[in-house]
């Protein structure tokens, strides 16, 4: 009973915050909406014992992609009420075509049964005793390894590509040369000097 | 899958999730970030799914891409934000129009 209240409760809000994330007028409550909708697919997620899933959807959705997502809505200055401009023009077209998808969708779902699915086949099966993390941890460092360090390896290649694009060289700015600091010897840089009484150093 | 929840319910939350994020894209054809969420939001509706079948099949496969899923995603977002970023420098505008002027 509780699970379904909580059910409920998870999946209003999710489809809610996700109506009002793309109909918001401000990208930044935009923003805000889908990090509600984050929150209660994770809750989703754990009323069904995937557990990993849910936190790690918490910590890179909300923790990560969100909050980039804030920084450069607020970071570049834009008039959005002018990219707001198509919104009513394409209103109708759209919600046609949406309908149409979600009622194939469902038409889709409610044909669709189990019917012959061995279950004796399963590819990883989960067993109840064992700690959800457990089990997936166990999955991703021996069969999935390699897909795995792919995964990590896409992540890397994101990073370096980020900081390529947005990497740019200021004209006026002075840098720091650091081979040519620690190439820098003290006899390069120094010199003993004997000046006579009363001549003063010629630098 | 207990308490009179199953997976069909999982099922349409995730179309209707799924939905929303293609409707997004129509609705806000010019604001690329609005875009991107709504890619975002698709996304999370496919991740719904995966983990809903991985609990009604107890089969844990499903978890552990939906993982790469979301490690797909959030690399996506991060290098299209970056493209956002360098567009924006250049031209002062986001306007998704504005590409279609590029030449070369």
């Amino acid at each position: 009973m509780i699970q379904a209240i909580a059910f409920y409760l998870f999946a209003a809000v999710v489809l809610i915050s996700g109506a009002m994330t793309i109909s918001s007028r401000n990208p930044v409550h935009s923003v805000l909406w889908l990090i509600l909708a984050f929150f209660n697919a994770a809750g989703l997620m754990v009323l069904v014992g995937a557990e990993f899933i849910a936190m790690l959807l918490v910590i890179v959705y909300v923790g990560a992609v969100a909050v980039l997502f804030l920084f450069v809505v607020m970071m570049l200055d834009i008039d959005f009420a002018e990219l707001r401009a198509g919104f009513v023009r394409y209103f109708g077209i759209g919600l046609v075509l949406a309908v149409a998808l979600v009622c194939e969708i469902l038409i889709g779902v409610f044909a669709w049964s189990a019917g012959g699915i061995d279950l004796a086949r399963r590819a990883a099966p989960s067993e109840a005793t064992v700690p959800n993390i457990v089990q997936i941890g166990n999955l991703l460092y021996s069969r999935y390894l390699f897909v795995f360090e792919g995964a990590g390896l896409v992540l890397l290649v994101a990073m370096i590509g980020a900081i390529v694009l947005t990497h740019r060289e200021r004209s006026g700015a002075r840098y720091q040369n650091i081979a040519r600091q620690i190439a820098r010897r003290p006899q390069d840089a120094t010199r003993n000097m004997k000046p006579d009484v009363g001549q003063g150093v010629q630098l | 899958m207990t308490g009179g929840v199953g997976l069909i319910h999982y099922l349409v939350v995730a179309a209707l999730l799924f939905t929303m994020g293609v409707l997004g894209i129509f609705l806000n054809r010019k604001n690329i970030i609005v875009i991107l969420m709504a890619i975002e939001l698709i996304l999370l509706a496919v991740n719904i799914n995966l983990v809903a079948f991985s609990a009604a099949l107890q089969d844990l496969v499903g978890q552990v891409f939906a993982m790469f899923v979301l490690t797909v995603a959030a690399g996506e977002s991060a290098i299209g934000l970056a493209i956002i970023v360098i567009f924006f420098r250049g031209r002062g505008s986001i306007s998704v129009d504005d590409p279609s002027r590029m030449k070369g």
